[in-house]
């Protein structure tokens, strides 16, 4: 039992907090500790600056231009780059459709999408969730109907994150009715330029538009376009899922947050007071840190035996369930640490370059929209009752 | 022992939830944060002609109604409909106060109130969280009579009030209870600066900056300095107000919760029929109803001696504080996706119930106050 890092990783350590004290523009990593609203160009420059160095396939193989890391170097990355407030890295491309591809993409799919994933050339986003298929995904109805070297794509894709700033969507679409569910899904690329397609924004609690609803109404697919074998697609959808489920815990999320709602604890009084020194604020905070920590291990505990070749299973589960709730603890003691502040709602001033004179202190602005916003982190990726489902089934086999 | 309503606030309790199920969607309440106005004047002159702004005053005032119940009732309705008319800032807190330590002709303007006028109450400092003494906007005495100096935050409804009642100090230090005093300040008053904003939860509130306002002799209420027990008091009324609203919105939040799990198939079955979820549902249910008993102690109790009635402040708004987040949190992950939305009622509401938890002291403020008050 050895809880430190090797000399070797530590050197990678240092590797890469040189690089990030180089190359992270303070633009960017303002905007991220503050709270602020990231648009399309943000993430484009800061992937574009980690491509640079070779490091934004962060997971995936060298043979595809990717970093070639280990599960350790990974959660070393991902430690340091929310650590220094870096933006994160959209993962719909990069980390969710770029594994399948390299697993079950044809060649000619190889070679055409992954560079265009490195190089920005393409947005992609996640066409699964339908009105009608959330946490029984295997319901979709979206249906692609084989007509001659085209799909004819008809129905409704929701919750689609960033797809406004898409122009690509990987989609799982019906092309069977056939057997049992899963069995007639098939695995689709879809260019979002497409006649038939159409984006419409909605609005979150937060007064945010970061989702979309995406209709497709006789969209033309070439079937080229079709990922792997046709009917296959549930096979890749749980594939990419596992993907999706790495750094699921959210550990160097976590550790800013709890950063942050410390600064703001020493700096808010009451009677007189830092909220930080009054026993029952500290002695909430104390606790989601004691959490963290062992949480903390308990990721550390998946990533040494990931990278002893054991792909984590329905470990991650638990990770998603512990680190959504740490997280949502944070956000709420955050929201309560700024006191009669969380209720302005100036979400403009958010805004880079707006003029608007914020209200409060400036990290009160946040902290009510983060809270509603980070709600969400228990409903996606697998709701995390779906999440307590798996565990019950493949670890405790009840 | 009797928990029946009586005649009376049981008729006023069936008129309003009609008035309002009628008159209020969750389209007019998103608007309406997004207006000027910040409410939807409309409701409001139909609540002022329905009398309800008379049933927060008692027959002496100029009301009808006046005691912890009268209140209960019709902030019950407010929240079960998530409407956000300025009914706390002019019937509870400007008001209030007036009614509780002004002068006769001072008194004068709850007729007008009870006809609709709107005020509001500017007494939160940007440095004060919920600390009711913490004031130190500056009252002096001049020729005229007083100058006023200083900042007061998140004041509700500020952009639409006609006049202020302001907390000021006279004397004393910034956290002392002597020395503060109150004073009734038009809007209009030169030296009045408002920045308004909207809130979460809707409505609208703003950041109210006073510089060298002047105000005549007559103009303050009440006693030079003496202020802080009536100031106590009105946040006793408003708590039991804002804790009412509070049951108001968890009993639609979970009517909505409990039609959505009936209807929202996955799986080939209603999410109702997960035991999983039942179990959760029953467990805000049975906080839900600790919410509506904690609200009736406090309206029960907030004619009572000093100490038994802040203890009871502070048991209520530590639990609302508790199960208003376990309910909204709670509907939110049970609705999955579509909670998450702007556009579903459930998002306001859960809005509206979260942020009750950052008026008057929350959850931790409270029963650290508790445990005081109960030592004492
Ligand atoms: C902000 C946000 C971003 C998203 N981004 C994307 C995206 O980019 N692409 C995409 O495809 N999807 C995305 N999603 C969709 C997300 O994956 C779904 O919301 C999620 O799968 C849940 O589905 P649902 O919303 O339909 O809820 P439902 O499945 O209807 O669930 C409602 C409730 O029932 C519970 N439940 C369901 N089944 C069971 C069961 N068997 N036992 C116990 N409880 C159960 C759920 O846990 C939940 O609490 C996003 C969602 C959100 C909120």
């Amino acid at each position: 039992m050895d809880l430190t890092y090797t000399d070797e990783q530590k050197a990678f350590r240092d590797e890469v907090r040189a690089f990030l004290d180089e190359k992270l523009p303070k633009r960017l990593s303002d905007k991220v500790a503050g709270g602020k609203h990231l648009v399309k160009e943000d993430y484009e420059e800061w992937h574009a600056i980690l491509n640079e160095k070779g490091w934004l396939g962060v997971t995936w193989p060298e043979e595809f231009g990717g970093t070639g890391w280990d599960a350790v170097q990974r959660h070393i990355f991902e430690e340091e780059t929310t650590r220094a407030s870096a933006p994160r890295i959209v993962p719909f491309g990069v980390n969710m459709l770029g594994p399948v591809l390299m697993k079950f993409g044809s060649k000619e799919q190889q070679d055409h999408y992954l560079p265009r994933i490195l190089s920005g050339d393409d947005w992609w986003c996640q066409g699964y969730s339908e009105p009608g298929a959330g946490s029984d995904l295997a319901s979709v109805k979206t249906s692609a109907e084989r007509d001659g070297d085209h799909y004819i794509v008809n129905g409704q894709k929701t919750w689609t994150t960033l797809g406004q700033y898409a122009n690509k969507i990987f989609c799982l679409v019906r092309t069977s009715k056939e057997g049992k569910p899963q069995e007639g899904i098939s695995f689709l690329l879809i260019d979002m330029d497409t006649p038939g397609v159409e984006v419409r924004p909605i609005v979150l609690i937060d007064g945010e538009a970061e989702v979309n609803e995406v209709w497709f109404e006789n969209v033309k697919v070439p079937v080229e376009n079709l990922v792997g074998e046709e009917n296959k697609g549930w096979t890749y959808a749980k594939y990419l899922l596992t993907h999706e489920r790495t750094n699921i815990a959210g550990v160097g999320f976590a550790n800013a947050a709890l950063q942050n709602l410390k600064r703001i604890a020493g700096l808010e009084k009451s009677g007189g007071k830092a909220l930080i020194e009054n026993p029952f604020f500290a002695a909430k905070m104390a606790q989601v840190e004691i959490d963290l920590m062992a949480m903390a291990t308990t990721n550390l505990r998946t990533i040494a035996a990931a990278a002893a070749g054991n792909a984590p299973g329905a470990e991650s589960s638990m990770l998603k369930i512990k680190g959504t709730v740490i997280r949502q603890e944070i956000n709420a003691l955050t929201r309560q640490a700024v006191g009669p502040f969380a209720m302005p709602f100036v979400s403009e001033a958010l805004d880079e370059g707006a003029n608007v004179e914020p209200v409060g202190p400036d990290y009160a602005l946040p902290a009510t929209q983060s809270y509603f916003n980070n709600r969400k982190l228990s409903i996606y990726g697998g709701s995390n009752e779906v999440q307590r489902q798996i565990i019950s089934k493949a670890i405790l086999e009840l | 022992m009797n928990f029946e309503l009586t005649e009376e606030r049981q008729m006023l309790q069936d008129g309003l939830r009609r008035y309002l199920r009628e008159n209020v969607t969750p389209e007019a309440l998103n608007e309406a944060t997004d207006s000027e106005a910040g409410h939807i004047p409309a409701l409001w002159d139909g609540l002022t002609e329905m009398g309800v702004i008379g049933a927060l005053f008692t027959e002496d005032d100029g009301g009808f109604g006046g005691a912890g119940f009268d209140l209960s009732v019709v902030f019950e309705e407010m929240g079960r409909a998530g409407a956000f008319e300025p009914l706390l800032e002019t019937g509870v807190l400007a008001g209030g106060l007036i009614a509780d330590i002004g002068s006769d002709a001072q008194k004068a303007v709850i007729e007008e109130i009870v006809g609709g006028k709107i005020l509001s109450f500017a007494h939160t400092e940007p440095g004060a969280r919920y600390d009711l003494e913490h004031v130190t906007t500056e009252a002096k005495k001049s020729d005229a009579g007083w100058t006023l100096s200083g900042r007061k935050s998140v004041v509700g409804h500020a952009g639409i009030a006609e006049a202020f009642v302001v907390s000021a100090r006279t004397s004393g230090a910034a956290a002392d209870e002597d020395g503060i005093s109150l004073f009734l300040v038009p809007a209009s008053a030169d030296g009045v600066d408002i920045r308004d904003y909207a809130m979460n939860g809707g409505g609208r509130a703003g950041e109210v900056t006073l510089t060298d306002v002047s105000i005549p002799a007559d103009a303050i209420l009440g006693e030079e300095g003496q202020a802080y027990p009536a100031l106590e008091k009105a946040a006793a009324r408003a708590t039991a107000a804002l804790s009412s609203e509070a049951v108001g919105l968890m009993e639609t939040i979970r009517a909505l919760t409990v039609d959505y799990l009936q209807g929202r198939k996955q799986f080939g079955q209603p999410i109702g029929k997960f035991q999983a979820l039942q179990h959760r549902m029953a467990d805000v249910l049975i906080e839900i109803e600790q919410a509506r008993s904690a609200a009736i102690n406090l309206a029960g109790h907030l004619d009572a001696g000093r100490v038994e009635r802040e203890r009871h402040v502070s048991a209520t708004k530590n639990l609302i504080g508790r199960a208003g987040r376990l309910v909204a949190e709670e509907a939110i992950q049970m609705h999955g996706g579509i909670g998450m939305t702007q556009e579903y009622a459930l998002g306001h509401l859960a809005k509206r119930l979260t942020m009750i938890d950052h008026r008057f002291g929350d959850t931790d403020y409270h029963l650290e106050r508790f445990i005081r008050l109960s030592a004492a």
